[in-house]
């Protein structure tokens, strides 16, 4: 997890008892709050809330997928989110990583089968999942 | 494996981002430190 992080962040923490105001400034209204900014400081992605390991780092390799996605950089994103759908298919992100890298993949190139491959995918792995039923409209 | 190098100083992160072109990850904590 460590060289997850240092790889892939800029790494900062805030004390509440020594760094309250940046608990305003960004918005932080519980511990542990994890925020990912882009380089830019837009916030891209919030955890709020203890997480086992495998569930935290789910939501870091989200964050870094959001992020991409939402720089247009679909192949990025697609690697990340396929990174937890595929590697950590436990992991309660998994269902909605599954969903927005078939999104990322069909945004991609266009191409259609992407989504409808995608509702296969989760109406198979997580039938009950809200993700499988957003991806429902691309049954057909 | 040495510990990760939190920073303390919100603008010098945010700095580091810039330049090294990477992403920021804001940790708020309670905890110990």
């Amino acid at each position: 997890m460590k060289e997850f992080i240092t790889d892939n962040f800029i790494p900062a923490r805030f004390h509440i008892k020594e760094n309250a105001a940046q608990f305003d400034r960004f918005g932080a209204q519980w511990t542990p709050t994890i925020l990912i900014l882009d380089e830019s400081g837009v916030e891209r992605h919030r955890i709020e809330g203890f997480l086992p390991a495998d569930d935290f780092l789910a939501q870091l390799e989200l964050g870094l997928a959001k992020l991409a996605f939402q720089h247009n950089d679909y192949k990025q994103a697609e690697h990340w989110f396929h990174e937890v759908c595929e590697g950590l298919g436990g992991a309660t992100a998994a269902p909605e990583a599954c969903y927005w890298e078939g999104v990322s993949a069909y945004k991609a190139d266009n191409q259609a089968e992407h989504l409808h491959e995608t509702y296969r995918k989760l109406s198979q792995r997580y039938p009950d999942s809200e993700w499988a039923k957003k991806a429902s409209v691309w049954a057909g | 494996m040495p510990s990760i190098p939190w920073i303390k100083d919100p603008e010098e992160a945010l700095a580091k981002a810039k330049a090294a072109r990477k992403p920021l990850l804001l940790d708020f904590t309670a905890a110990p430190m």
